[in-house]
């Protein structure tokens, strides 16, 4: 996997209307640069899953999208999804296919690639996320940690150099998190997260975008956005508890 | 016992394999690939890449919604079947196509109906059942205009008269392979049926206005290569065939033997020492007999229901030229 | 306690009966899948040929099938048990007994006339019962030996439309999915409407008081249904963003199935011999 040299994303002026009126998005700029991580952070309906969906062209909106230098567009689009891992936040959208080995391999099958190939990936992929015991298991059978690991092993087939995340987090308990979490440290790719896990986010993603309202309304560094109360309460996001001093966290029973 | 649980299926229409022969299984096999080719076909052609996801999520819709029960009376349950629902709400021949993998899993999961017979049981629930249901509920419609009443008049004609016509043909298919007698398994899987069929079109209706209520531009068919007119006369006269089928398979089974024998049906068995039609008396089928007059009974609304509606179509459309300025609500 | 709603017990306490593989360590279990469904459906094929009263036939056919129990360890119990499905359909065929030409033996009395059990409609009876519980017990062991994954891939093997499989496959997959969701639904619903209550076969079931007409279920159900509709239509849409975004371009694309073992084609020759010779004896005797 090559890292390239220009900027991996590249927004400009972004604007998507849904199909009821509703402005989703309002002239977003963005760029990130290759091997960075970055944390997509805002209020429900800010408009952070619409942003993902621009980058491998499901959604098309007014404004510039380049990503890998390409713009986001036809006759780039197949090899642009092959370069950019989008994990969706429900895994049972994700794995439709009857078995793992199946899903893993979608991704190869539709690149074209020979039947050697995908089954090396298939296997590299599933050792990544440690579940190659799961090969031939049909997804239903899974429980939500072992179907999100899946899902990022269907993606990481592909063997995209951007991997493009909405919640990953959600709704684990707290050790599949920790599993995640750990996880994703492994992987080298460029990393653009949607998340309102707010204490991941201050513990690997060391860039953070606020989006509300559809707007950019802040981009730089976590450590000096997240420890920002004012700038955190204005747009409905809680501090994380690495940068609250001890006397005032809360205390839970 | 039995039906506490362990039967997922909703109506008693899943043949099992033996009880039909092997030459009227094939003929339904035959006549199903046929059915089924046409919805592959089209159903790509109006969904395109979707069709693949879409169809099969629908199919397990359909399977979910088939599992949901309400209590009618006693210790009977109203359920759907869902042919009529699919017809309605996708299409004719996308619901063709997601009823038949409804059927196939019934089948291969469940033992629901034989593997032999699936090409009856398709044909039956999957293409029968939505063609006539997409007839009626195109031919009400059209005559309705843009009147609220079409939707629920339509869906609920649509969803009893294909679980009727569906009925009538399984118990067609069972009389010509000597399983059944005719004259007691119509009348006896069109009556429960014509009950079962109250049940699945009141769900029908419920189910589409919700649909009408939360998305009405869903309830437009994206497909209509084929006017309103056009499609209930494709569906009734399904219904028309099934039906005319029935005194065929009754009345006459020396002409119908004739008939097995011209086709080289008899020379399919190969020699067995059963013959595929039984010449016995039907001893319920003399004049003037009960199950001869429900027989009639049964037949005689059918045609009497598909005249009239036929009639009315052609009224309809011809009044309705001066008024295409209606005002819609 | 009257519930007036309920979920079909399968649904919420046996999810997992929707699997109906049972894994074994079993020669049958291990061979090829195309096989096995071709084998299947010659079976029931074979059993559908076999002439009315030809017992003998019955008898080994019931034997070889036996045999396959035993082959794929899988228990006679929980083959017969699966097998009753077949069972209440058996009703259709009761009139045989009565019309079919042949020596009366038993009559009875009933309006209209006199109605008599035939020895050749008994027999005929008791042959589609035959054949009916042979072919049901092939397919029981069909789908408990085999996946439901291997089952899909056997039959794009053998040529049926591609993308039908394909859509089969996506069914099977979700109806576990949107089965949870009908769940959680009856769950809300009998939380608002009162008393959410298990009864004794497991069914969950919320309470109305006693009335609320027919109708009024049925539209409520109705009103269930389709905003499961609704919901399924949007995670389609979700689904096929996600085929989208892993290269999928609308049409069915598969790995090539495993070349044919030649041990597994011997078996199949041996099976379809012996089911051959069956039918060879039926016809002499």
């Amino acid at each position: 996997m090559t890292m390239s040299m220009e900027t991996c994303i590249e927004i400009n002026d972004l604007s998507y209307v849904y199909h009821d009126g509703r402005q989703a998005l309002q002239g977003v700029s963005l760029r990130v640069n290759p091997g960075e991580k970055v944390a997509l952070v805002g209020p429900n309906g800010a408009g952070k899953s619409t942003l993902l969906l621009h980058l491998n062209g499901i959604l098309r909106g007014d404004g510039a999208v380049r990503v890998l230098g390409q713009e986001v567009a036809e006759p780039h689009l197949a090899r642009i999804r092959a370069q950019v891992g989008l994990v969706f936040q429900d895994p049972d959208d994700q794995l439709f296919s009857p078995t793992v080995f199946e899903d893993v391999a979608f991704g190869p099958l539709y690149a074209g690639l020979s039947e050697e190939e995908i089954r090396r990936r298939v296997g590299w992929a599933l050792a990544q996320v440690g579940a190659e015991a799961y090969v031939e298991r049909v997804s239903h059978h899974l429980s939500l940690g072992e179907k999100k690991r899946i899902a990022i092993a269907s993606v990481l087939s592909m063997e995209p150099e951007i991997l493009v995340l909405d919640e990953p987090t959600a709704g684990l308990d707290p050790r599949t998190r920790r599993r995640l979490i750990g996880l994703l440290q492994t992987l080298p790719q460029t990393m653009l997260v949607a998340t309102h896990d707010i204490n991941m986010v201050a513990e690997i993603l060391p860039r953070t975008v606020i989006l509300d309202g559809g707007q950019v309304v802040a981009d730089g560094a976590t450590d000096d956005l997240l420890s920002d109360a004012a700038l955190m309460a204005a747009h409905g996001l809680e501090v994380p508890h690495c940068y609250t001093p001890h006397a005032e966290q809360h205390h839970r029973q | 016992m039995l039906a506490s649980g362990v039967l997922p299926s909703p109506a008693p229409m899943h043949i099992p394999d033996g009880f039909l022969t092997v030459a009227i299984a094939v003929i339904c096999w035959v006549l199903a690939a046929a059915g089924l080719g046409v919805a592959l076909w089209r159903s790509g052609k109006t969904l395109g890449p979707r069709q693949v996801p879409l169809m099969g999520v629908l199919a397990a819709f359909i399977f979910a919604a088939q599992m949901l029960n309400f209590t009618v009376a006693g210790g009977t349950s109203g359920h759907l079947i869902g042919g009529a629902l699919a017809a309605i709400l996708l299409g004719p021949w996308a619901a063709v196509l997601t009823m038949t993998t409804v059927v196939s899993i019934q089948a291969l999961v469940f033992q629901d109906g034989g593997l032999l017979v699936m090409g009856a049981n398709i044909l039956n629930m999957a293409i029968i059942a939505p063609l006539v249901a997409y007839g009626v509920y195109r031919g009400v419609m059209a005559l309705a205009g843009q009147r609220r009443w079409g939707l629920f008049v339509g869906g609920f004609a649509a969803a009893w008269l294909s679980v009727v016509v569906a009925a009538v043909a399984t118990s067609i298919q069972l009389a010509f392979s000597g399983t059944s007698l005719l004259g007691v398994a119509l009348p006896a899987m069109a009556g429960v049926h014509v009950l079962i069929g109250i049940g699945e079109g009141l769900i029908t209706v419920g189910a589409l206005a919700f649909v009408a209520a939360a998305r009405r531009d869903l309830l437009q068919p994206s497909d209509k290569p084929v006017r309103g007119l056009g499609w209930a006369a494709i569906g009734l006269a399904i219904a028309l065939v099934v039906t005319l089928f029935a005194p065929l398979a009754s009345e006459h089974p020396d002409g119908l033997e004739r008939v097995a024998e011209n086709l080289g049906f008899i020379d399919l068995a190969q020699d067995a020492p059963y013959e595929i039609i039984p010449d016995y008396a039907l001893p319920g089928l003399s004049e003037g007999s009960p199950a001869a007059t429900i027989l009639a009974g049964v037949v005689g609304v059918l045609i009497v229901a598909i005249i009239g509606l036929g009639i009315a179509f052609a009224i309809a459309r011809l009044r309705r030229r001066p008024m295409t300025r209606e005002v819609t609500e | 306690m009257r519930d007036y709603f309920h979920v079909s017990r399968i649904m919420l306490m046996h999810i997992h009966a929707l699997d109906a593989y049972r894994f074994k360590a079993s020669l049958v279990h291990r061979l090829d899948a195309r096989v096995k469904l071709v084998l299947a459906v010659g079976f029931i094929v074979s059993t559908a040929l076999t002439p009315d009263g030809a017992w003998l036939a019955y008898a080994l056919l019931a034997g070889l099938m036996l045999s396959v129990i035993a082959a794929a360890r899988l228990g006679v119990g929980f083959v017969l048990r699966r097998s009753l499905v077949a069972l209440p359909f058996a009703l259709a065929a009761v009139t045989v007994m009565f019309t079919t030409d042949g020596e009366a033996l038993l009559t009875v009395h009933v309006f209209g006339g006199d109605l008599s059990i035939t020895d050749a409609g008994l027999t005929r009876f008791v042959s589609v019962l035959l054949k009916s519980w042979l072919s049901v017990q092939m397919a029981v062991v069909l789908t408990a030996a085999t996946s439901f994954p291997d089952l899909l891939r056997a039959m794009r093997s053998l040529h049926l439309p591609k993308v039908l499989v394909a859509v089969i496959g996506f069914a099977y997959r979700y109806i576990f999915v949107i089965a949870d969701e009908v769940a959680r639904m009856m769950r809300a619903r009998a939380a608002r409407s009162g008393t959410l209550s298990l009864s004794e076969d497991g069914a969950l079931s919320g309470n109305r008081r006693s009335g609320g007409s027919v109708f009024w279920r049925a539209r409520v159900t109705g009103g269930m249904a389709g905003s499961l509709f609704l919901r399924s239509i949007e995670r389609s849409e979700r689904i096929y963003d996600a085929m989208v975004a892993r290269g999928y371009d609308g049409e069915v694309r598969v790995l090539r199935h495993p070349t044919l073992q030649l041990g597994d084609l011997l078996i199949a020759l041996l099976f379809a011999l012996v089911l051959a010779l069956i039918q060879l004896l039926a016809r002499l005797i």
